[in-house]
């Protein structure tokens, strides 16, 4: 492991210490940030994937009805029965703090409530009817879908950085700062034995002159 | 908490978008790779909610990606009429692995 480079001071050392500190708390920190994202986000991600299957199978379901209907008439009509709607889905939007990260929120908010079918039961057929009826009731189990989903995403992104974060500061950071202040002890402490090394041998010198 | 402008739209082949006009939600069809692009770039900056099916979402990939580190627009692939094939799964499984390291949720239910 490499050790920083710095100069062997007393100096440098009580800085390295302090840095030291900060480190191992900082690292102890996003560890428990990173503990608990991950359960909020198995949390989210069950429910995400039970909606998607959901949803997927409703949706197939509603899609095919329309098939048909565009099949038992002609595409003009059905255009022209879905061409003017009566309903509008409009979102209330805002965003949510889930462990500092900004997540989509929204609710919808009703419009003035007309007719769900916006043409004539005479002109087409009633898999037109299902497929509407059936897609209006899904709505809602889809914007919960893209609401989870999108926070299931910038949630897993979160956590693969928080991740890198940790490494960084577990298996970099601490261990280089460890091996530089023992680096630094060591060094401080040889200087010191050098130092008593030349006073006793200064002393003995002029002892033995004074002979 | 900031509010921003709450429209729904939905891009994607014809026969998979059309039935979403009904519902008073803002309809696209588009055909083909670059319409796609342009499409969900320009709605990016106009509606907050934009569902997409797993066509589209593979033909404007790179621009989906540009919107997955901020809160609005979610972008959502749907299975269009003629099948799921399984990306919006797929999402899911690369966000459990992404965020655990193994995938736990999907390995459970095989067994």
């Amino acid at each position: 492991m490499a050790k920083l480079n710095v100069n062997p001071t007393r100096m440098e050392l009580r800085r390295l210490k302090n840095r030291l500190k900060t480190a191992v708390r900082g690292h102890k920190l996003l560890k428990d940030k990173s503990d608990e994202m991950v359960r909020r986000f198995m949390l989210y991600i069950r429910e995400n994937k039970r909606l998607r299957e959901e949803v997927e199978g409703e949706l197939q379901a509603a899609l095919n009805s329309f098939m048909l209907a565009r099949a038992t008439s002609s595409d003009a009509t059905i255009e022209e029965a879905v061409a003017m709607p009566g309903t509008t889905v409009r979102l209330k939007t805002s965003s949510k703090n889930v462990m500092s990260v900004e997540v989509p929120v929204f609710e919808i908010e009703k419009g003035e409530e007309s007719e769900l079918y916006p043409y004539s039961f005479a002109s087409v057929t009633s898999e037109l009817d299902d497929a509407i009826a059936s897609l209006s009731k899904l709505m809602p189990k889809l914007l919960k879908l893209a609401e989870v989903e999108k926070t299931c995403n910038m949630l897993a992104d979160e956590i693969e950085k928080n991740r890198r974060r940790v490494n960084a500061l577990e298996y970099v950071m601490i261990p280089q700062l460890e091996e530089t202040i023992k680096y630094i002890t060591m060094k401080l402490d040889e200087n010191e034995r050098g130092a008593t090394t030349r006073l006793m041998k200064v002393k003995s010198m002029l002892e033995e002159r004074k002979d | 908490m900031s509010t921003r402008e709450g429209s729904v739209a939905v891009v994607g082949d014809k026969d998979s978008v059309l039935a979403f006009k009904a519902l008073g939600v803002d309809v696209f069809p588009v055909d083909n790779e670059d319409d796609a692009k342009e499409r969900v770039h320009m709605l990016a900056r106009t509606h907050s909610v934009i569902y997409v099916t797993e066509q589209v979402a593979l033909w404007a990939a790179t621009y989906l990606k540009r919107y997955s580190a901020r809160p609005y627009p979610v972008v959502v692939p749907i299975p269009s009429a003629s099948g799921s094939q399984g990306l919006g799964m797929a999402g899911i499984k690369a966000n459990v692995e992404k965020a655990i390291g193994a995938d736990i949720l999907f390995d459970k239910e095989d067994k």
